[in-house]
């Protein structure tokens, strides 16, 4: 099976990398990462702010249907080139990863593919490690969710 | 890598990933683990087969009970956790790429 995301993080470092190939002329790749309604849609959470260019910054937000928060991230952008760079820190609000320093670069395939990389580094690699173990953490959350909706099931 | 792929296809069915988190409390026999699911014994005693040929669940008789414990160690395997992550990744960007695709046909 043919892999169209692939990570490279290797044992004892504090970053990895994370390449994809996207079936998206570039401009539309770019445009996906720099418009606020584009990122609300692909990642599924609300946009507080997204000022795209060199020295702005951003905001994100997700809440639960009763309204509480459940996800908060900010960072601020120290480069971006059109249709080339992105430079930003990123930080999970409440969670124990720290800050991460965010290196994304874009490149033109084909007229209607491109490629995206992404360097990510963490202040050490045990807060790489944590957030490694996130996937599959978010996929026990779930199980546990489950599990608790049979064991109500049967009160 | 034949082992490695077996651990990803264990923990990618959602009942599998229950039964971990329920032997991850205490170890359990097989009956009480399938008193926890609506499945069929035969379905959960399944999943449980699957679950100790990966060595993610380790089998120990104590007199005439077969208890499951969680074999840590296989879990906190950190080649093991890139795997979920990276779904996670791919999924998020066949997303993107599929939101672009519309956005683009609608111009």
């Amino acid at each position: 099976m043919e892999q169209r995301t692939k990570v490279k993080a290797e044992s004892g470092k504090q970053d990895y990398v994370i390449a994809r190939e996207f079936d998206l002329p570039l401009e539309l790749l770019f445009r996906a990462f720099t418009e606020s309604d584009l990122v609300e849609e692909w990642m599924d959470t609300k946009v507080l702010k997204l000022e795209s260019k060199k020295h702005g910054s951003y905001q994100l937000e997700k809440r639960d249907a009763q309204g509480n928060v459940t996800f908060r991230a900010n960072g601020a952008i120290h480069e971006l080139i059109p249709n080339q760079t992105i430079i930003r820190t990123f930080e999970m609000e409440n969670a124990p990863a720290g800050v991460q320093l965010e290196i994304y670069e874009f490149e033109k395939l084909t007229d209607d593919t491109s490629k995206l990389n992404m360097h990510v580094i963490y202040e050490t690699a045990e807060k790489r490690d944590q957030v490694l173990q996130y996937g599959l953490v978010q996929g026990v959350n779930w199980a546990h969710n489950r599990i608790q909706e049979v064991l109500n099931k049967l009160k | 890598m034949e082992t490695r792929r077996d651990v990803f296809q264990a923990i990618a069915d959602p009942t599998r990933r229950a039964i971990l988190v329920l032997v991850a409390l205490h170890a359990m026999t097989p009956g009480a683990i399938a008193d926890n699911f609506d499945s069929s014994r035969q379905t959960i005693s399944k999943h449980i087969q699957i679950l100790t040929e990966c060595r993610l669940l380790e089998q120990r008789q104590t007199g005439r009970e077969i208890y499951y414990h969680l074999n840590a160690k296989q879990m906190k395997d950190v080649a093991d956790f890139i795997d979920p992550f990276r779904k996670m990744w791919d999924e998020r960007f066949n997303k993107l790429e599929t939101v672009m695709s519309k956005f683009k046909t609608k111009k």
